[in-house]
């Protein structure tokens, strides 16, 4: 397959090709059908042409007959063959853009977090969607249009030359001529267009802006303000347009006049040689050329349309292949089969980590060892890497250097599935989906019976809310859970958390939105219910880590203290530091 | 699945409700384009008629080359007289061409004309719109009215009526000259016309059909996977990647068969329509060749041919009607969305009472003046004796058994009742959902009470101007929002008219100076998508700059719980302080140490105030503040 390079994103056609697979025939048959559509409606002038002649001016019935029923018989021949082109361009487009979305969205379930990182979750969204739509026209046009146009105008204009060479020379002259300008056009157009559409992104932000600050705007009595900044901004938008338009406005008539002149000039000099009879044109021979002229000048519109398509379309293709190139970070290569997690010791030994996206450690040689079992604090302002380093313990990402090891094991040596298995983590940024509240929290364990997942929402302080429902756990969430409070999402993600009996718990800042007193009985409750359990809390508030078994403050990448909420309150400042501005005193833990 | 197809239909239904009440709404948004409208159209036939016409003139010519051939007239007649039909065919397609264009010129002016208006409208009604809307939706729900809804829009005034009237006019056009040349022939074209309009109405309805089932199979699968990708890491996590894949694969399939369908039925009404059209063609062709032969056609074969060449003509125009149909039936449905939003009750303002600047005269009274003096005063127009009396701005506010609800029957305020004496600082304490933030909402009335009354020196609120009552106070809500544009210009957010060293001064009180006189271009540093390249205490600072620059008398502060580094904090703390100095503040609190010095704590919860007093009084009282206060509760 080739590859065309295009900055350092190319289109990998080998790739998208592949995608094709189920709907190879469709895709074979839509241009034979089409070429066989053409042929017909190629071969009606010329016989048109033959039924004037030979029929009408030679007063032959039979001829008129005879020629007639050919045409009959074509016309139909190229009706069923176009629309069978149609069907079989249609089942073969459709079934490409699913095959194209299912690997997308298979490739990026199979994604891990940095590879998610690199695009970002929007863009993957655009992809699978506005990008499949431009890939999948373009391929509709492919089997189809660019096999039509091409040669529609190359057997037209070999029908004309046969016909009369000299004629036939017009469009021989005129094609070139039109194909430049269209040329030209477009390479103006093209900026045009371009910064339209940039217009366009920006007054759309705008809006944005708006509906996001809309308290602020009305708070400021802004609202004046805002809708004259706005008014210039679509006047811009208005502007742009015009101009970018004007070409074409300018183009479309050209294009019309040229088609008649073209006819004009044909009769002209089609007549002219009849009636100074300096070659064997008749009468039929013109009636074809009229309908050859309007044949070969759409079907180089046609080229032209089929031009700008594959060059919107080729940066869609590019987009597209880029995911599908992609390969997951995180794989099983190293790892044993069937290994299961032990106990929930977590060791970092000497551990660098860097994001891909930066250019410096976010963790510069951890090391750390959590026993089984214990209730763990991270405490540390942001930027001090809280957050990447529990993330390496499920392998959300890999270390650079060092090792990760859970139960003993380095996490490299589990199949991902079973380390995760193991490892329940309630994400800073966590997701509800579309369905019941029983449907979220079976996501932890698929055979829940109701009792258990009552006794998980019990721990999670989630119960009280979900009994006052009146469809209790058949209540249903919205996309995102936009229907519930952020306390009452974040205690179903730890519900839901709770549900798989992990061996390692992590707490990534998710009881952040609930109120301190939830915050502890959620504490109190997965200290009974789970002992154990490895219990890994991040948080802001001291408050929910000072009763921890131990405590870890880390800044900038490093463990820089550790040790009970009393030790540290005198031997590190940092902590101090927070705790002074939380109120928090040396002794509160015995409150 | 099922209650989000619902919505789904509900916000992207396909099919207009009233399709001609919208399109007329519509084309009064095009009024002062009227003529406009009326040239175009009148080019537009002359485009149309340019083609009749040259047909009438490539009929000529014919008659002439077919004159000479059946030896009627001579070498040099026929040439002059072929040159002259010729060239004035070649006149009247020009003329035809110019009509074209100077159609599409005009039309150009009316769609986006008519789309700035459309836009604007859209947007100013938006201002004005109350919270409770924006409330209601997502951002993503009424961003389609201006994207995808108005693109419909754009697609259908600047492509698809143009199109429809065009195709009519050709149509209407190509009938009458048929008529004209033989009236016989044109009854065989009407039989054929009758199979071709009924393929147009079989296809293009099923295709319809089937355009609406592809369209909510689109939203279904968009919808999943932009839930399914933006939730990948909680997929992974669970490892539920098998089974998030099995739910698409269905969608997928599900959404492939309604494309096929729906693209059959579109594609293939183009070579459906041609080749009818060719058939057509020949039907016409041996039919009027026997009439020729039976002499019942007068003007032989060059008429023949010209009406063949015009027959030609029909097809084109009906499958541009037909594709036209399903967009501008998209598009009077997103129509029917935008009219929605801009017939949607604005923000009312019963307001008549005004802040002004004051200043005292000779006497010592109070009246007005243009400047800014520090002071304000309330400016209270009686209608029944035709006075103006001005009342001093003091800053009291006051509660009176106010009760509210978001949605009837959910009581959020139950008899709120309290006090704010000018200059005092009101911290409001309780759990999330208690109320705090709606008190403050009810304050400058982004929301109107359901019961009771506030009273601002003594005014009633709702008798006070909207616009005046939000300037009199500047908020600083816990979620910072910032707009594109300097550094400087958001600061001077509140207030335009601020000069350069009033802007640094409000930065400087608000401790935001040094971080901006450290970004690349200081004060003249462009902010992109909602300060998206400032760190979130650096977005705070600046919220507090651009309230310390409205310099209101009353502030209500909301502090935000999201956490920034020591450093910051107290930064933020300390111009917070500077800024809540003299004036009247309300206060939603989440640290301690901001409600231990409020003149006042009302502590919040389930919408009453279950306790109130100061730090020390609520101390001594031993209650929920007390616990609260000692750690036993804690605040969120």
């Amino acid at each position: 397959m080739r590859k065309r390079p295009a900055g350092n994103r190319s289109i990998d056609l080998g790739l998208l090709a592949k995608n094709v697979k189920g709907y190879v025939l469709p895709s074979l048959l839509a241009p034979v059908f089409v070429i066989i559509e053409v042929v017909m409606e190629v071969l009606i002038p010329r016989e048109m042409g033959r039924l004037v002649d030979n029929g009408i001016a030679a007063g032959d019935m039979d001829a008129v007959w005879t020629h007639g029923g050919i045409m009959l018989a074509y016309a139909f021949l190229a009706l069923v063959a176009g629309a069978l082109s149609a069907r079989f361009a249609s089942v073969a487009s459709m079934g490409f853009a699913k095959n194209l979305r299912s690997a997308m969205f298979d490739k990026i379930q199979s994604f891990s977090f940095a590879n998610v990182d690199k695009f970002s979750t929007g863009s993957l969204v655009t992809r699978m969607t506005t990008d499949v739509t431009f890939i999948r026209n373009a391929y509709a046009m492919c089997i189809r249009v660019a096999f039509r146009a091409p040669i529609m105008f190359a057997t037209s204009i070999a029908m004309t030359l046969s016909i009369n060479a000299e004629i036939g020379m017009i469009f021989v002259i005129v094609a070139p001529v039109l194909a430049a300008a269209f040329v030209g056009v477009g390479a103006v157009a093209f900026p045009l267009f371009r910064k339209m559409f940039r217009l366009f992104d920006k007054m759309n932000s705008a809006v944005q802006e708006n509906l996001i600050g809309i308290r602020v705007v009305k708070a400021f009595v802004k609202e004046d303000h805002e809708t004259e900044k706005f008014r210039k901004t679509a006047e811009n938008v208005r502007t742009a347009q015009v101009k970018a338009e004007r070409l074409l406005v300018y183009g479309q008539p050209l294009m019309q006049f040229i088609m008649f002149a073209c006819m004009v000039a044909v009769v002209y000099i089609g007549g002219s040689e009849i009636i100074s009879a300096t070659s064997p044109m008749t009468i039929g021979d013109l009636t074809s050329f009229i309908s050859y002229v309007n044949q070969i000048l759409m079907s180089l519109l046609m080229v032209a349309m089929i031009f700008v398509n594959l060059v919107i379309s080729s940066a869609s293709a590019a987009r597209v292949s880029e995911v599908l190139k992609e390969t997951p970070s995180i794989n099983d290569s190293m790892a044993e089969k069937g290994l299961e997690v032990e106990n929930g010791s977590v060791e970092f030994e000497n551990v660098s980590f860097k994001y891909p996206s930066s250019s410096e450690e976010t963790i510069k040689d951890l090391s750390l060892k959590i026993e089984a079992g214990s209730v763990v604090g991270v405490i540390g302002g942001t930027g001090s890497a809280k957050s990447t380093l529990v993330q390496l313990i499920p392998r959300l990402y890999d270390v650079n250097s060092g090792a990760v090891k859970v139960g003993g094991v380095n996490v490299m040596e589990y199949p991902v599935a079973n380390l995760r298995a193991s490892v329940a983590m309630v994400l800073q940024k966590n997701v509800l989906f579309s369905g019941s509240i029983r449907e979220n929290l079976k996501w932890g364990d698929e055979n829940a019976t109701d009792e258990e997942i009552m006794s998980a929402a019990r721990a999670a302080d989630a119960e009280e809310f979900i009994d006052r429902f009146p469809e209790g756990l058949d209540t249903y969430l919205d996309q995102g859970g936009v229907n519930l409070s952020g306390g009452q999402k974040q205690r179903l993600c730890i519900a839901r958390a709770l549900l798989k009996k992990p061996k390692i718990m992590i707490l990534d800042d998710s009881t952040s939105a609930v109120d301190t007193a939830t915050d502890q009985r959620i504490r109190a409750a997965l200290k009974e219910r789970f002992a154990g359990m490895t219990v890994i809390i991040i948080a802001q508030r001291v408050s929910s880590v000072m009763d921890a078994d131990e405590i870890i403050v880390m800044d900038d990448g490093a463990v820089v203290a550790r040790g009970t909420h009393r030790e540290l309150y005198y031997g590190s400042e940092i902590y101090r530091e927070v705790c002074i501005s939380q109120h928090k005193g040396a002794d509160d833990e015995t409150r | 699945m099922k209650r989000a197809e619902k919505n789904n239909a509900a916000h992207r239904s396909v099919r207009p409700e009233k399709p001609l009440k919208t399109f007329i709404e519509i084309l009064r948004f095009m009024k002062k384009y009227a003529w406009h409208i009326v040239f175009a159209i009148l080019a537009g036939i002359v485009n149309v008629g340019s083609m009749l016409v040259g047909n009438m003139f490539l009929r000529e010519s014919l008659s002439v080359i077919e004159t000479f051939v059946g030896g009627g007239a001579g070498a040099e007649e026929s040439m002059a007289l072929l040159m002259q039909n010729t060239g004035i065919m070649l006149a009247v397609y020009f003329a035809g061409a110019a009509g074209g264009f100077v159609s599409m010129r005009l039309l150009l002016t009316v769609s986006t004309g008519t789309l700035y208006s459309v836009r604007t409208k859209m947007f100013e009604k938006m201002e004005r719109l109350p919270i409770s809307y924006f409330d209601k939706r997502t951002h993503g729900e009424i961003m389609s009215r201006y994207t995808t809804d108005t693109d419909a829009l754009r697609e259908m005034i600047s492509n698809g009526i143009p199109n429809i009237v065009s195709s009519v006019l050709t149509i209407i056009g190509v009938f009458v000259l048929m008529m004209v040349y033989s009236p016989l022939l044109t009854v065989f074209v009407i039989v054929m016309l009758a199979v071709m309009i009924a393929a147009v109405a079989i296809i293009g309805g099923k295709g319809g059909k089937y355009f609406i089932l592809q369209q909510a199979g689109i939203a279904r699968a968009n919808g999943y996977i932009e839930e399914y990708v933006e939730g990948q890491k909680v997929v992974q996590v669970f490892c539920h990647e098998e089974k998030t894949k099995a739910g698409f694969k269905t969608i997928n399939d599900d959404l492939c068969r309604q494309e096929t369908s729906a693209q059959t039925f579109a594609q293939i009404l183009m070579p459906v329509m041609g080749n009818l059209s060719y058939i057509n063609y020949v039907v016409t062709a041996i039919a009027g060749a026997l009439l020729i032969a039976s002499g019942h056609l007068e003007g032989g074969a060059p008429l023949l041919i010209a009406f063949l060449t015009l027959s030609r003509q029909f097809s084109m125009p009906l499958t541009q009607i037909s594709q036209q149909f399903n967009g501008v039936m998209t598009a009077l449905a997103g129509a029917e969305r935008i009219l929605k939003l801009m017939s949607e009750p604005e923000e009312e303002d019963g307001g008549y009472v005004t802040l002004v600047n004051a200043t005292e005269d000779e006497n010592g009274n109070i009246c007005e003046s243009k400047e800014r003096t520090g002071k304000w005063a309330w400016k209270h127009y009686h209608r029944m004796t035709d006075t103006t009396t001005y009342a001093p701005w003091r800053g009291e506010v006051e509660f009176e058994n106010v009760s509210f609800e978001y949605e009837p029957g959910k009581p959020v305020l139950r008899n709120v009742s309290f006090t704010a004496r000018p200059g005092t600082k009101v911290a409001l304490v309780g759990s999330t959902g208690a109320g705090k933030t709606t008190i403050t909402n009810l304050l400058n009335r982004f929301y109107d009470i359901t019961e009771g009354k506030i009273r601002y020196d003594g005014i009633n609120i709702q008798k006070i101007k909207k616009d005046d009552l939000r300037r009199s106070m500047a908020m600083v809500l816990q979620d910072v929002h910032l707009f594109t544009g300097t550094v400087g210009d958001n600061i001077r957010y509140g207030r335009e008219d601020l000069s350069e060293e009033e802007t640094v001064a409000a930065a400087r009180l608000a401790n935001a100076d040094s971080f901006i006189e450290r970004l690349e271009h200081g004060y003249d540093t462009e902010l992109t998508a909602d300060g998206v390249n400032l760190s979130q205490g650096q977005r705070q600072l600046l919220s507090i700059a651009r309230a310390a620059a409205a310099d209101p008398p009353v502030l209500v502060l909301d502090e935000a719980t999201s956490s920034v580094d020591t450093r910051t904090e107290a930064l933020i703390e300390q111009g917070m302080d500077r800024l809540m100095k003299g004036r009247t503040v309300f206060i939603i609190a989440h640290r301690l140490s901001t409600v231990r010095n409020a003149d006042c704590i009302l502590v919040i919860e389930g919408g009453r105030i279950i306790e109130r007093g100061s730090h020390d009084e609520l101390i001594a009282m031993g209650g929920r503040y007390y616990k609260l206060y000692t750690g036993a509760f804690e605040l969120d």
